[in-house]
C-alpha cells in the first residue's frame, strides 16, 4: 500500500506573512523533506541562507526540501513532485493572495497519490477586515477565510489588546468559529500547520512551549468505532487544531485517523503501524479529563 | 543602389488621408518608397515595372493586434467546430452541426491512425450551437474504445474525453466531488472537464500538453501560412512563455527567409514577480528583430464571461451567478505598471468584466502620476462590458482599447440570454463609444477562440450581428471606413508601430494585403466576404496560392 503524498494549502490575502511562514516551516523541517509550490519566485521567496542551489523552476534548500514555482499550472507542478526521488515527505502550496483555496484542493483531490491536509489561512490582525471590506477585493477575502480549517491570526504584535479581541470576534463571526491560533512574524509551532509534524518521532518541535497549545497522544488499545472517534475529536467542545493517528477498526482493520479543526478524514492503512493518535489543542481545552472520555491519555 | 520595383494596382487604398487611393506603389529594401501615380514614382530613377497585382486591389497589410500563435499548432487536431473555417493549407473545413456529424469525422480521423496508442485529438467545440447538447465519454467511445481520445472546447477552457482517456488520467473512478467534473447518473464522469485543473491530468494523454499555449516550429509556421491566407502581414502572440527555448524557436522560425509575417509576442505576467519580469522583457527587448517584436508584457486581471470567471459590477451576472475570480491583485498589477512605465516597457491588460476594467483604470492612474509617460499606449484587451463613462476615463489615461468583436457575433446570443441580460449585451465591445470617446481602438479575433480575418472581424464590428442573426447594439455599429482604420492603423498603434506598417506612404514597411475585391466598395454586409490573394511582407511576394 503506498502512502498518498499530504498536501497543505497555505492561502490568504497578499502581505498577510505566507512567505515569512514558509521559510519558518523550512527552518523548523526538523528532518521532514518539504516540498513548496509557490505561485511565483518572489523577490525573498526562500531566506538567501537557507537556499543550496537554484535554478529558473527548482530552487534546493538545506535538509532536503524543495521549492517550486507553479505559474499556471498547479497540476502540472503537482505531478512532478510526485517523481522526485526522494518524494517528499509533505507538499507545501502557498497559493497567490487572489486565489481561492478551496479550488486549488478541489484540483489535488483529482489526482492519484496525494492527499489534502486542509486549508490555512494566514489573517494580517491589522489589516484583514479593511481587505474584507475593499471594494475589489473583498469577496476574496472573506472567500479564502470561509475555507480556512485553520485560521492563523498573524502580525498580532501590531496591534492593541482591544483591537484583537474585536477582530477575533469578527472572524469568529465570519467563519462560524474556526479554530483561531494567533502568532506574530508567522512564528506558529510548524505541527499547526502540517499534520506531518504530528507524528514526527521527535516531538520537542520549537514553538509550542511559549504558545497556548498543547499536544497529547491517546493510545487506544482496544478496537473502537472508527468514524465516531473521528467525529468526537473533531468536535469543537475538544476545540482540538489537529490530530493524527492510527487505530484499529471494530473490524479489526488498522485506520488512519486525520482531523484538521473540524474536519475529518479516516482511511485504510498498513496493519504494521503503531497505535496511537497525537492531539494538537488549546491549553485548557484538550485537558486530560476531556480526552479521558475518548480513551487512554499519555502526554 | 538597391533595386526598385514600381507596383501598378486596380486601386491601393493607403490609409493615408493626404491621398487616399492611387495607382502605383514604389519598393526598395522593403519599404515604401513612394505612393502615387506612375509619374511621381519615375521621378525616383530606375525601376522595374510588376503587374502582377494589376487587377488587384492594395491595402496596407492588416494587423491582427489579440491572437495566438497556437492556432498553428491546432490545425494538425480534427476540426470540430460548428462554422466552416479554412486551415493553414487553404482547404476550408465544413462547419458540424450535430453531435453525429462530429463523431463521423472523428472515425474518418481514427482509422487513419495505424499506431493503436497514439491519442486523437479534436478542437474547437461548442455544443451552445447544438442546443447545448453535451458530448459523452459514450460518444466518443463509439469513435473508439481503446485508443484514448479528447476534444478540446472553441473556448479553451473545456475538454471532452473518452473512457480510455479517463481511465489513463486515473479519473474514471466514481466518488469525485470537483466541480469542473459533472458525473453522470452511474456516478462516473461524464467525460467533460472544466477548467485547466481538471484538464491537465487527462489532457497529456490525449495530445493536450501542458504547454499548450506555447507553439512549435511548424505551429509557427502554420500560423504564418494563416496571415498570408488572411491578408495580415502583423500580429501579436498575446501570451506567451517565452523560455530561453522558445525565444530561440521563434527567432530561428521567423528569421527564415520566407517566413511571411511579423510575429509580436507578449511575455504572460505569471509566475514571476513584477521586477523579474520586467528585467525579463527589457532583456528580451534587446533581441528583437524586424520579424519578432520582443518586449512587451500581458497581464490579466479577471476570466471570461461566459465563463462565468469574468470580475462583474453591480448588477452582476444576470442568471445570478456568483461574481467571478481575480486572477492578479491590485497591488501586483499595480508594482507591475510603475516598473513597466518606468523602464518604457508597455503592458497590454485583459479585462472582461467591468470591474475588472474599473480596477485596471483605478490602478493605472496613481502609477502614471508617479511615473509620467505621455506616449505610454497602456492598451485594455477585450475590455468587454466597458460603459461609457470608462471610456471616458480611458482616454483621460491616453489608454487604448483592443475590443473583442468578433465575440459579439460568436456568444452575443449567449450574453444577452444569459450571462449580462439585454441592455449590458447591447453595449458590450461598444466600439463607436471608443471611436467618439477619442479612445485609440483595435479590433481582434484572439485566434485560435474565433477564426483570424481582420475583414470578418471588421464585418462583425461594422453590423453587430450575432450567430442567430439578430443586430445586438444599433448604436454601437462603427462605419467600413472606421473598421479598415481599425484593422490597420489602429491596431499598429496599440503596438506602438503605427510609425512603421498600417499605412501605405513614403518610409513604410513594404507590407500589403493582396485583395481581390475591393473593402470600400462591397458593402458593409460583405465585408467578410472580401477575398484575399495574399500579401506583401517586407516587400517580398506570397500569394495564398502558392503556399
Amino acid at each position: 500500500m503506498t502512502i498518498p503524498l499530504p498536501v497543505t494549502v497555505i492561502g490568504g490575502y497578499l502581505g498577510s506573512g505566507k512567505t515569512t511562514l514558509v521559510n519558518h516551516l523550512l527552518r523548523n523541517a526538523n528532518g521532514l523533506r518539504l516540498a513548496i509550490l509557490v505561485n511565483e519566485f518572489g523577490e525573498l521567496a526562500i531566506d538567501e541562507d537557507l537556499i543550496e542551489a537554484e535554478d529558473d523552476d527548482i530552487i534546493s534548500i538545506a535538509g532536503g526540501c524543495v521549492c517550486c514555482s507553479f505559474g499556471s499550472d498547479l497540476t502540472g507542478a503537482l505531478m512532478d513532485m510526485a517523481k522526485l526521488n526522494p518524494q517528499p515527505d509533505h507538499v507545501l502550496i502557498e497559493s497567490s493572495g487572489v486565489a481561492i483555496p478551496s479550488a486549488i484542493v478541489g484540483s489535488v483531490s483529482l489526482l492519484d497519490g496525494f492527499c489534502t491536509d486542509g486549508i490555512v489561512i494566514l489573517a494580517d490582525a491589522e489589516t484583514i477586515q479593511s481587505s474584507a471590506g475593499d471594494k475589489y477585493m473583498g469577496d476574496t477575502v472573506l472567500r479564502q477565510l470561509a475555507d480556512a480549517n485553520i485560521i492563523v491570526l498573524n502580525k498580532t504584535d501590531l496591534v492593541n489588546e482591544a483591537h484583537l479581541s474585536e477582530t477575533k470576534q469578527w472572524l469568529g463571526q465570519q467563519t462560524g468559529d474556526v479554530r483561531i491560533i494567533e502568532s506574530s512574524h508567522s512564528i506558529v509551532a510548524p505541527q499547526v500547520v502540517l499534520d506531518s509534524f504530528l507524528v514526527q518521532q521527535a516531538l520537542e518541535v520549537p514553538h509550542l512551549e511559549a504558545s497556548n497549545l498543547e499536544m497529547m497522544t491517546i493510545t487506544l488499545r482496544e478496537p473502537v468505532d472508527v468514524e465516531n472517534l473521528a467525529k468526537k475529536l473533531a468536535d469543537d467542545d475538544l476545540g482540538l487544531i489537529r490530530a493524527k493517528g492510527f487505530v484499529t477498526s471494530l473490524t479489526g482493520q488498522k485506520t488512519l485517523i486525520q482531523v484538521v479543526g473540524r474536519r475529518w478524514e479516516t482511511s485504510l492503512a498498513p496493519d504494521s503501524t503503531l497505535s496511537g493518535i497525537v492531539c494538537l489543542g488549546f491549553k485548557g481545552l484538550i485537558s486530560k479529563q476531556n480526552i479521558e472520555k475518548i480513551g487512554n491519555v499519555a502526554s | 543602389m538597391a533595386d526598385t520595383t514600381i507596383y501598378s494596382a486596380r486601386k491601393i487604398i493607403t490609409m493615408n488621408p493626404a491621398r487616399p487611393t492611387v495607382s502605383h506603389v514604389a519598393v526598395r529594401d522593403g519599404k515604401i518608397l513612394a505612393a502615387g501615380d506612375l509619374a511621381e514614382l519615375e521621378t525616383w530613377g530606375n525601376y522595374k515595372l510588376d503587374e502582377t497585382f494589376a487587377d488587384k486591389v492594395l491595402m496596407p497589410g492588416l494587423v491582427e493586434g489579440h491572437a495566438h500563435t497556437m492556432e498553428g499548432t491546432l490545425w494538425r487536431y480534427v476540426y470540430c467546430g460548428f462554422f466552416d473555417r479554412g486551415d493553414p493549407n487553404g482547404k476550408v473545413w465544413d462547419g458540424l452541426q450535430t453531435i453525429e456529424a462530429i463523431l463521423d469525422r472523428l472515425k474518418e480521423a481514427e482509422v487513419q491512425i495505424d499506431d493503436p496508442d497514439v491519442p486523437l485529438s479534436g478542437w474547437s467545440l461548442d455544443p451552445i450551437y447544438m442546443d447545448n447538447t453535451r458530448v459523452t465519454r459514450a460518444d466518443l467511445d463509439s469513435v473508439s474504445a481503446t485508443r484514448p481520445i479528447g476534444v478540446l472546447h472553441a473556448s479553451g477552457h473545456i475538454l471532452n474525453v473518452n473512457t480510455k482517456a479517463l481511465e489513463l488520467g486515473g479519473l474514471m473512478k466514481t466518488g469525485i466531488n470537483h466541480p469542473g467534473i459533472p458525473l453522470g447518473v452511474d456516478g462516473y464522469p461524464t467525460g467533460e472537464l472544466y477548467g485547466p485543473e481538471t484538464m491537465t491530468p487527462v489532457g497529456v494523454h490525449v495530445g493536450f500538453n501542458r504547454s499548450l499555449t506555447d507553439s512549435d516550429e511548424q505551429g509557427l509556421r502554420d500560423f504564418a501560412k494563416l496571415c498570408v491566407r488572411t491578408g495580415v502581414t502583423t500580429i501579436t502572440d498575446l501570451a506567451a512563455r517565452l523560455d530561453d527555448e522558445g525565444v530561440e524557436a521563434m527567432l530561428n522560425v521567423t528569421g527564415e527567409d520566407d517566413y511571411p509575417a511579423r510575429v509580436v509576442p507578449l511575455q504572460f505576467f505569471m509566475g514571476a514577480t513584477p521586477k523579474k519580469t520586467v528585467e525579463k522583457v527589457v532583456g528580451l527587448k534587446a533581441r528583437a528583430t524586424d520579424r519578432l517584436r520582443l518586449g512587451r508584457i500581458k497581464a490579466v486581471a479577471d476570466g471570461s464571461i461566459q465563463g462565468f470567471s469574468a470580475r462583474m459590477r453591480w448588477p452582476g451576472y444576470h442568471n445570478g451567478a456568483p461574481n467571478g475570480l481575480w486572477y492578479t491583485a491590485p497591488e501586483q498589477l499595480a508594482e507591475l505598471y510603475r516598473l513597466a512605465l518606468a523602464a518604457g516597457i508597455q503592458v497590454h491588460t485583459h479585462t472582461n468584466g467591468d470591474e475588472a476594467t474599473d480596477m485596471v483604470l483605478e490602478t493605472l492612474a496613481p502609477a502614471l502620476r508617479d511615473v509620467p509617460s505621455p506616449n505610454h499606449r497602456f492598451t485594455l484587451q477585450h475590455c468587454q462590458l466597458a460603459d461609457a463613462a470608462q471610456f471616458r476615463k480611458m482616454k483621460e489615461l491616453s489608454m487604448c482599447v483592443n475590443l473583442f468583436a468578433n465575440h459579439h457575433f460568436y456568444w452575443g446570443d449567449e450574453h444577452y440570454r444569459l450571462t449580462v441580460g439585454p441592455e449590458r449585451a447591447l453595449r458590450m465591445n461598444a466600439c463607436r463609444t471608443a471611436l467618439e470617446t477619442g479612445v485609440p481602438m483595435a479590433i481582434h479575433s484572439d485566434a485560435p477562440v474565433t477564426p483570424l480575418g481582420p475583414f470578418f472581424t471588421a464585418w462583425s464590428a461594422v453590423n453587430r450581428l450575432t450567430a442567430s442573426g439578430r443586430t445586438q447594439g444599433e448604436h454601437e455599429k462603427i462605419g467600413v471606413e472606421a473598421a479598415l482604420y481599425a484593422i490597420t492603423l489602429g491596431a499598429a498603434y496599440t503596438l506602438h508601430l503605427d510609425d512603421e506598417i498600417g499605412s501605405i506612404e513614403v518610409g513604410k514597411k513594404a507590407d500589403f494585403a493582396v485583395l481581390e475585391d475591393d473593402p470600400t466598395e462591397i458593402g458593409g454586409d460583405n465585408l467578410k466576404d472580401v477575398r484575399v490573394w495574399g500579401t506583401v511582407q517586407g516587400g517580398r511576394i506570397f500569394a495564398a496560392s502558392k503556399l
